[in-house]
């Protein structure tokens, strides 16, 4: 149903642009909610249902919360109206132009475009898209994933350090 | 050129109608009434344990009063006060309410009935999806606390914000161990593996009556009682209904409401009460499975008659109506928690406790392989 396609596409979108739009920091970061739940919606429309379901666990079920609870605790006020700002505008244009140049590039030079994808497998027991992520973390790509924790728990502890100097 | 199908073209009639039936009479004329019949126990039972005798005027034993609550809610006067963010604050009653309701999707409330699977959606991440989907309950809440704007609604809010986070973590890692032994997401074949193989909780049958069923026991009951407290916390309940709070903070994030909204927010705690419990009996009680595999089917696809169907479905409400009394009992029971108590519960005890037990059922399982 490309139907359901263009609705949760639309609902993306509708986010992506409320999250620019919206002067008020609650109303942005919940625009960033929606946009997140339109995305788990196609990645689930594609099969994907792990990667959906933990977009909307990770992403808007923890992150963004915690972006709300951070935007309320501080009392974060509503940004004033200003001047059009023609140089951010401009720049922000130029930006959007090249990345449009560079999609329409790529999309010419072969890759998958305008060629069908390999049809999608009806996932059966035991081949779930689970299964299938959980051995190719687990299972090939094991060093890898070891590297990224290591990585990020090095990252946590830093945060933690920086945190906490100035109570030495 | 045809584009390669996508599961939802491969969607047919029969399957758009079984599942519109599923989801009507599921969750509009089993879950709902169920929320009502739950508020009726609360009190009910409540008034037993203060040696009161509660609500028993409207129909037999009172068991009318929800409805009249519900038309007495309805006709009140739906005041907003002036100082209130209107967006947010008509917003907020529903996403408590929605999130609940949209859980029972996943969860298999009886085996077959006609051949068709007692589940609204089959899917492979079926926890995964509850803790999901219920981890946007805290946006009705922290959204009434902050549109409300006033002091006390908002310090229920933002207190609600970290008491689900926390609780979430350690939610999430408690079922890691049951997940592991089970070597599967999908809900329903963790019912019939249960069925066939005695329950996580009473390895009492099946493969289950072994020594390496009554050693992986003890993880599991280590997981059970944290999944089970963690869900107290995650539904506001009593001992651990610090967002509400009512000697510290009125009523918390729900202070200003008033009528039906008010009455959306009551609903969702008891929703959310009924698909915890309707987890936690799926996960570690064996769902719609009857014990010492009584009735159970041979595989996951056999046939199953019509009238065992029916006391599949039986077997599940039952245990989840006895989970519900259960919560009750202990609401009425154990006082409240300090809000520091609580924070500390969650991070300093209940999150190493959970990631130990990962630990020591991974070592289990490779000492029993």
């Amino acid at each position: 149903m490309t139907f359901l396609f263009y609705l949760f596409a639309a609902l993306a979108l509708f986010g992506g642009i409320g999250v620019v739009v919206c002067r008020n920091p609650v109303s942005a970061a919940f625009s960033m909610v929606l946009s997140f739940l339109g995305l788990a919606s196609l990645f689930i429309q594609l099969d994907a249902y792990l990667v959906g379901t933990l977009q909307i666990l990770v992403y808007a079920g923890a992150i963004m919360v915690l972006f709300l609870f951070i935007i309320m605790l501080l009392d974060v006020p509503e940004e004033e109206k200003r001047r059009f700002p023609f140089i951010s505008f401009a720049g922000a244009g130029a930006v959007v132009t090249a990345f449009l140049v560079l999609v329409v590039l790529v999309l010419n030079r072969g890759g998958t475009a305008g060629r069908p994808l390999p049809a999608i497998v009806p996932s059966e027991p035991g081949h779930s898209d689970v299964h299938r992520i959980g051995e190719l973390l687990f299972g090939t790509y094991w060093f890898p994933v070891q590297i990224v924790g290591v990585l990020l728990l090095a990252a946590t502890v830093g945060v933690v350090v920086l945190s906490k100097k100035e109570l030495k | 050129m045809p584009m390669p199908l996508s599961p939802f073209d491969r969607m047919d009639w029969h399957l758009i109608i079984a599942a519109a039936i599923k989801i009507v009479v599921f969750v509009f004329f089993v879950t709902l009434p169920l929320v009502a019949m739950s508020v009726w126990a609360e009190r009910r039972v409540s008034a037993a344990i203060q040696d009161r005798v509660g609500p028993n005027r409207v129909g037999p034993f009172g068991l009318l009063q929800a409805v009249a609550d519900g038309i007495k809610f309805l006709l009140k006067e739906d005041f907003t006060p002036a100082h209130v963010r209107k967006f947010y604050f008509w917003l907020a009653p529903a996403l408590t309410m929605v999130p609940a309701l949209l859980t029972c999707a996943v969860l298999p409330f009886g085996s077959q009935l006609f051949g068709e699977k007692m589940v609204i959606a089959d899917l492979d991440v079926g926890p995964l999806f509850v803790f999901a989907i219920a981890s946007l309950t805290v946006y009705g809440i922290v959204l009434a606390g902050w549109a409300s704007n006033s002091k006390y609604p908002f310090l229920g809010g933002v207190r609600s914000t970290s008491q689900m986070i926390s609780y979430e973590i350690c939610m999430g890692l408690s079922i890691v161990p049951l997940v592991m032994i089970y070597g599967d997401l999908n809900l329903g074949r963790i019912v019939h593996e249960q069925a066939q193989n005695g329950w996580a909780l009473l390895p009492l049958w099946g493969e289950g009556l072994s020594l390496k069923g009554f050693i992986l026991a003890i993880p599991m009951f280590v997981s059970f009682v944290i999944f089970t407290t963690s869900m107290f916390a995650e539904t506001n309940r009593l001992p651990f209904d610090l967002p509400e709070c009512e000697t510290e903070l009125v009523a918390g994030y729900h202070t200003e409401y008033s009528s039906m909204k008010f009455a959306l927010f009551f609903l969702g705690e008891y929703a959310a009460m009924i698909i915890g419990s309707g987890l936690c009996v799926t996960l570690f009680l064996g769902g719609w499975s009857l014990p010492f595999g009584w009735l159970a089917p041979a595989t996951i696809d056999s046939e199953v008659p019509w009238w065992q169907g029916l006391i599949h479905i039986g077997a599940f409400f039952a245990k989840v109506i006895g989970f519900i009394l259960f919560f009750i009992v202990v609401r009425w029971t154990l006082p409240r928690f300090r809000y520091d108590q609580l924070m500390r519960l969650g991070w300093v005890f209940f999150f190493e406790i959970a990631l130990a037990n990962v630990v020591l059922t991974a070592i289990l399982l490779w000492v029993l392989k």
